[in-house]
């Protein structure tokens, strides 16, 4: 073990740990390798000895579990329950924990049908950064009492205190899947075929458009009771017009979908960022992007773009071109996966009402930003 | 800076129309919805734009006034009830619709525009604003937001935090941000999700980006009348645990349909000890299947009664019964207190029986309306003010009934906040430590603790 990882094994140990040290940086598994500082300059905690189920309920549809908590194993005993997590974390099959997904405030495919993490998550357990246990939120589907600390945690990246324990509610998982696939020529075209899909009133579970190296696809997955998929099938059809579909179901579609969520597409090599968008900006985007061929998905009906980035673009560091690129169309961005000490680049907005939140949980600065 | 120099430099903001000081004037300021608290201020100011609101919040900062942000008044947590050494903060004319995008499903209006007319400007491209607060024809998005507002519909769409994306404030020492943007997702600590339901201890909003749904293209709805409140529960505990999500599940005991019957004459039956409204809505084709599987289980239920809306008419009726309930107790009784407690949706029957114990024990009459689908209750506790003490027995046995909410492991509050009127019970829920961050955070974002003083925290 590193000797800078502390592995706390229960709560007052992380508690002696974060008052003891001067600065922190809380860690899950590790799956998102961007998003870990540089060891040198603090203590990593880590919270894979705090796992573990607390409480579920499935009548409730609600459970409670330990930040440590693999993702993969929460998915288990939900889907034993015939539930899910509808925002289908990603980096679960690299071994993501609960605690780390909602830090690093990331959401999947599914986050188009039923909302995100901010929208599921209900109540947490975190120390701050004096060594307190606090509590926020609840463990009932409806709550306004309080500030909503659950959802400032989401995406705070470990720099406002370790979380501890989250409390989530879920959903039925639909009976069954199918996937449209329409390939498109240019990226205007198959923007504009999503916008459309996004103004109607049919269930849509996930929709995604892929470029990459002058393919352009664009996939809609639809879900529910098995016999109401080709009535919906047929809409989207409709919607899309005279084009090719191609329609994929059982094994095959699910590993597509679960490759999307583990951004198994990244090539070798190559950062990935997330930017969060709307299907305004896409084009902007893709101007810029045009003079390299990164592959990228507009994920979330184009709210969100994974874009895979090789260490260099044109001699100039790529992580480097893209903040550049960023700061100019005023978006911001998330370095998720790469070298280790990157994080968060490009735009920000809300800075000096973030800092009063940090000067309230975490007086001393112990918390790295990132 | 003492009240008159304050007062004078108001003078410059605003012309006397706009600036109220007199006695008569303040008196429809003095209470919200929350009738039984009264406080007068020392002025109202109506603000004509954004402008106005900044420049007041910063004349307050230098001051040390007090203010409280006022929309329409409908809070039922007394979340604008003015404070007495301060003034309000008129937000209704700052109403204006700056954009409705339908490609990217969003509006950006201004803090006091109603809840329904967004919807209404949203209409044309077959969009909505989905919370549904009962008040939604005439509260305002920015007391929707201060106070993270639910309604009918909440257990399929979420509450006010679930549909605003970004949000232009000013703070309370009069610095103006920008929380969020246009798009569903972020990077960076939520902050608007951390901004959307403090009460308007965080400042004011003043511009609100807003996420727009599709309408759906089908409703179907079914009221089921029951001989118990027993078996109404059971009956939604058989639906949320098949797996399927109504847009709304509500239930009415006998008391709020004498109300509302009085009130509306929704067709409500008379004689029954519980009303349940069940509403699938969403696409036609799962609408029509997931129905089937709820009147399936209806019919097996003790239901001795069940109506299907005939047509769109109908379902607004039965719609304008439930929600005119809270105002149409009004009819049974000269004064009441609404409650707004969480249990776990299992929970749900015991909850009732205890509320029903704790009434009998306190010799006074509860009506329950409840959203039961998210197990969130709405006693309404009757009393007649005129009587001594009769205020302070109800408010006892709100308490009581905020402690077993808590005891079940649920919430003092669903969705009309903590305001004034549930701040002595934030204690039951959160422990000191829980509570210490929450005023270290307040304390960062108001130190003079100006922006809407004595909501969720005592103060005077």
């Amino acid at each position: 073990m590193d000797a800078s990882i502390i592995e706390a094994s229960d709560i007052e140990e992380l508690q002696e740990a974060i008052r003891t040290q001067t600065r922190i940086q809380p860690s899950g598994a590790g799956s998102k390798t961007a998003l870990a500082a540089d060891g040198d300059q603090c203590t990593r905690i880590s919270s894979a000895r705090l796992s573990g189920i607390v409480e579920y309920a499935p009548s409730e549809y609600t459970f409670t579990a330990l930040a440590g908590t693999p993702v993969a194993e929460i998915e288990r005993m939900l889907s034993e329950n015939g539930q899910y997590l509808p925002f289908d974390p990603p980096l679960a099959g690299a071994g993501a924990t609960l605690g780390g997904t909602v830090a690093a405030g990331l959401n999947g495919p599914g986050r188009y049908r039923f909302g995100g993490l901010r929208d599921s998550l209900l109540g947490i357990q975190f120390i701050d950064g004096r060594g307190s246990l606090v509590r926020a939120g609840g463990r009932v589907v409806k709550n306004a009492a309080g500030f909503d600390l659950p959802k400032f945690m989401v995406g705070s990246l470990g720099g406002y205190g370790f979380l501890v324990e989250l409390t989530f509610k879920v959903l039925p998982a639909p009976e069954a899947y199918s996937t449209l696939r329409a390939r498109y020529s240019d990226v205007e075209t198959g923007l504009a075929a999503l916008v459309r899909l996004t103004r109607q009133p049919f269930e849509i579970y996930a929709l995604e458009l892929i470029v990459s190296e002058g393919l352009i696809e664009l996939l809609v997955r639809v879900g529910g009771a098995a016999h109401t998929l080709a009535a919906r099938k047929r809409r989207v059809g409709a919607v899309l017009g005279e084009i090719d579909l191609e329609f994929l179901a059982g094994e095959h579609e699910s590993r597509l979908w679960a490759g999307l969520r583990d951004f198994h597409w990244l090539p070798e090599a190559h950062s990935l960022v997330k930017i969060p968008l709307t299907p305004m900006s896409v084009q902007s985007l893709e101007t810029e992007l045009a003079a390299h061929a990164a592959p990228r998905v507009y994920s979330v009906g184009a709210n969100l773009a994974w874009i895979a980035l090789p260490g260099e673009i044109d001699g100039i560091d790529a992580i480097d071109a893209m903040n550049a690129i960023l700061v100019k169309l005023g978006l911001g961005g998330l370095v998720v996966l790469g070298e280790a000490g990157q994080g968060r680049i490009g735009a920000r907005n809300g800075e000096t009402f973030a800092q009063r939140i940090k000067l309230a949980l975490d007086p001393d600065g112990k918390f790295v930003d990132i | 800076m003492d009240y008159a120099a304050f007062q004078s430099e108001l003078h410059r903001i605003y012309p006397p129309d706009r600036l109220l000081t007199k006695a008569a004037q303040l008196a429809p300021y003095e209470s919200d919805a929350l009738t039984s608290f009264r406080s007068r201020p020392k002025a109202v100011v109506i603000a004509a734009n954004q402008q106005d609101v900044i420049a007041t919040v910063r004349l307050c900062h230098r001051s040390g006034v007090p203010f409280v942000a006022r929309g329409s008044g409908t809070s039922l947590s007394g979340g604008s009830l003015p404070v007495e050494s301060g003034i309000v903060i008129a937000m209704n004319r700052l109403n204006h619709i700056l954009l409705v995008d339908p490609d990217q499903r969003i509006a950006v209006v201004e803090a006091g525009t109603v809840n329904l007319d967004i919807s209404r400007a949203a209409a044309p491209y077959g969009l909505y604003y989905a919370p549904d607060p009962s008040s939604q024809p005439v509260c305002t998005i920015g007391g929707n937001l201060a106070f993270n507002a639910g309604g009918a519909h909440c257990l399929k769409y979420g509450m006010t935090s679930n549909h605003v994306l970004g949000i232009k404030a000013v703070l309370p020492d009069g610095e103006v941000v920008q929380l969020g943007g246009d798009s569903l997702e972020a990077v960076g600590p939520d902050l608007v999700g951390l901004f959307v339901g403090s009460e308007g201890l965080f400042g004011i909003a003043l511009e609100v980006t807003v996420r727009l749904l599709p309408k759906p293209e089908a409703f179907k709805t079914v009221l089921a009348a029951y001989h118990s409140l027993g078996h109404a529960g059971q009956t939604v505990a058989a639906i949320v645990g098949g797996g399927l999500l109504p847009g709304a599940i509500e239930i009415m005991d006998n008391l709020a349909i004498q109300a509302a019957e009085a009130a509306v004459a929704a067709g409500y039956p008379h004689d029954a000890e519980a009303l349940l409204i069940v509403e699938m809505d969403g696409e036609a084709a799962s609408v029509e299947t997931d129905f089937e599987q709820v009147m399936a289980i209806i019919r097996a239920s003790q239901a001795y009664q069940v109506h299907i809306a005939r047509d769109e008419a109908d379902r607004m009726l039965i719609w304008k019964g439930r929600k005119s309930a809270f105002s149409a107790v009004g009819r049974l009784s000269p004064d009441y207190i609404v409650q707004d407690g969480v249990v776990p949706r299992g929970r749900l029957a015991g909850a009732l029986a205890e509320i029903q114990k704790l009434g009998e024990e306190y010799d006074t009459r509860v009506a329950n309306v409840f959203h039961a689908g998210d197990g969130n209750l709405h006693p309404l506790i009757l009393f007649d003010g005129r009587y001594p003490d009769a205020l302070e027995r109800a408010e006892q046995l709100a308490g009581r009934i905020l402690e077993m909410c808590v005891r079940y492991g649920g919430s003092i509050t669903g969705e009309h906040g903590i305001g004034v009127e549930k701040r002595e019970y934030l204690p039951v829920m959160f422990g000191e430590a829980d509570l210490d961050v929450m005023q270290a955070i307040h304390a960062q974002m108001d130190p003079q603790g100006i922006a809407n003083r004595g909501k969720m925290f005592p103060g005077l």
